[in-house]
């Protein structure tokens, strides 16, 4: 499955670009704060709307300016981990799970909430609300959520940066679970260099330089620029 | 003191549906005004807060004036309701209803307002892209967060109605059975020597009303999870 992300849009002062097609499991979007990574990500989830360009995942169009195409977040099937959790603190784990859920189509539902909690091994937080749990914990639930709403893409917003080191590896084994296990494409932010070379197999600099960087053959990741 | 006389029964019964009439039709109308402020960018936004506003400030006395210009037999929306709906506010029951509902419209829009500025827009999003709609958005996260402010505001909007004063008696003025509402018949009972056992009583009742509507809601809110808090108490 590939992915076209070629959208444009002028923030403050800055352009924000990007202009790739990858059919990498996980793509990365490598860059300095500010560089426009999260705009990226918005503009690919329909929750920011590019001046031009197209977004397509697997040949469906999701946003393209000169057909004027711009599908709605609620139609575009693409799952989205921010950097904090986002649980509705007014319902349950059990809820929040089924939120998305509950709204999609059933053919485009692939997994179930048993897998799922199984997956992510969350079954005992069912009954419990948001606001007792771990930040690892809810970042599962999170990735949970997202997962049962039956996305085609998914959207990785620093998904690490609030949680402390051994959670870090945990929701990044987690995170490798879904890339190989499940199948599903990824679009990460981090500017985490050891993160994006762990997971990554498609690099995109953003910041300065605009040329992508894939990693080479020893499989390290040579950004075009360094932090 | 002695049990409630029906005279008095009647003029808290009165003043309970005129409370309840000019809450619960201004609910709806309020939460969009709130909406409107707290979420939306428009010309004249400004405007329309200052006029929500406006009750607040300028004399009730004024408020009732403007009532009968507008409202009043001759005036334009007064002869507008009665042509078109046999509904007439002067010197009604409704009348009294509309003036309450006027005076407890800013301190309903103050509170619904503050707690729909407290709802994080994030949250709606992340329920955009799990597939809501934007009304589906509002109705699961929007509406049910901010509803400790929605609740607060109504118990405020309940206080301020069952102790209008001064628009509503130069509205529809003081009519027994009719608009006679609880500070009114207080004000009535004041007038006449000998009848500080019933100013007392409707004195009692007023204030034991306007506790329990605040307790009632400390409760409500209380059992709620919500973005921040808005608590009346």
């Amino acid at each position: 499955m590939s992915f076209e992300l070629r959208a444009e849009k002028r923030l403050g002062g800055r352009v924000v670009t990007i202009d790739h097609v990858s059919d990498a499991r996980l793509l990365a979007l490598f860059g300095p704060s500010g560089a426009g990574k999260t705009s990226i990500l918005n503009m690919v989830a329909g929750l920011l709307r590019p001046e031009r360009g197209r977004i397509a995942i697997a040949g469906e169009t999701l946003f393209d300016s000169h057909r004027k195409i711009d599908l709605p977040p609620e139609r575009r099937r693409v799952g989205y981990i921010f950097q904090d959790d986002r649980l509705f603190p007014h319902k349950r784990v059990r809820a929040n799970l089924l939120y998305g859920h509950r709204l999609a189509e059933p053919a485009n539902r692939w997994i179930g909430l048993y897998e799922v909690t199984r997956f992510l091994g969350i079954a005992h937080l069912l009954d419990r609300w948001p606001d007792t749990l771990s930040g690892g914990e809810a970042q599962r639930v999170a990735i949970g959520r997202a997962l049962l709403a039956g996305p085609r893409l998914l959207l990785m917003d620093e998904p690490l940066s609030s949680l402390d080191a051994p959670r870090r590896s945990e929701i990044m084994t987690v995170i490798e679970r879904i890339r190989d296990e499940l199948r599903i494409p990824i679009v990460y932010v981090s500017h985490e260099q050891r993160e994006i070379a762990r997971l990554a197999d498609d690099v995109i600099a953003l910041g300065d330089a605009d040329t992508p960087t894939r990693p080479t053959d020893d499989g390290v990741i040579r950004p075009s620029y360094s932090l | 003191m002695t049990s409630l006389s029906p005279d008095e029964w009647q003029v808290i019964l009165l003043s309970l549906k005129v409370s309840l009439i000019a809450v619960g039709g201004t609910l709806p109308f309020a939460f969009a005004v709130a909406w409107l402020l707290a979420r939306v960018r428009f010309p004249g936004k400004l405007l329309l807060d200052a006029l929500v506003h406006l009750p607040l400030v300028i004399p009730p006395v004024v408020t009732g004036w403007l009532l009968l210009i507008v409202f009043g037999r001759t005036g334009p929306a007064g002869r507008f309701l009665e042509e078109n709906f046999g509904l007439t506010l002067m010197f009604r029951w409704t009348g009294a209803a509309l003036a309450a509902a006027v005076m407890a419209l800013p301190l309903m829009v103050r509170a619904m307002r503050l707690s729909i500025e407290a709802v994080d827009i994030r949250l709606e999003q992340a329920a955009r892209t799990l597939g809501a709609s934007r009304w589906h958005a509002f109705l699961t996260i929007a509406l049910p967060l901010s509803l400790p402010g929605v609740v607060a505001g109504a118990v405020l909007g309940f206080a301020r109605s069952l102790g209008e004063f001064g628009a509503t008696i130069s509205f529809v003025s003081n009519i027994p059975g009719e608009t006679r509402t609880i500070p009114l018949a207080i004000y009535a009972a004041l007038q006449v020597p000998g009848q500080e056992t019933i100013v007392a009583r409707l004195a009692l009742v007023s204030i034991l009303l306007s506790f329990i509507a605040l307790i009632a809601s400390e409760l409500i809110v209380r059992r709620r999870r919500a973005a921040g808090s808005f608590h009346v108490l």
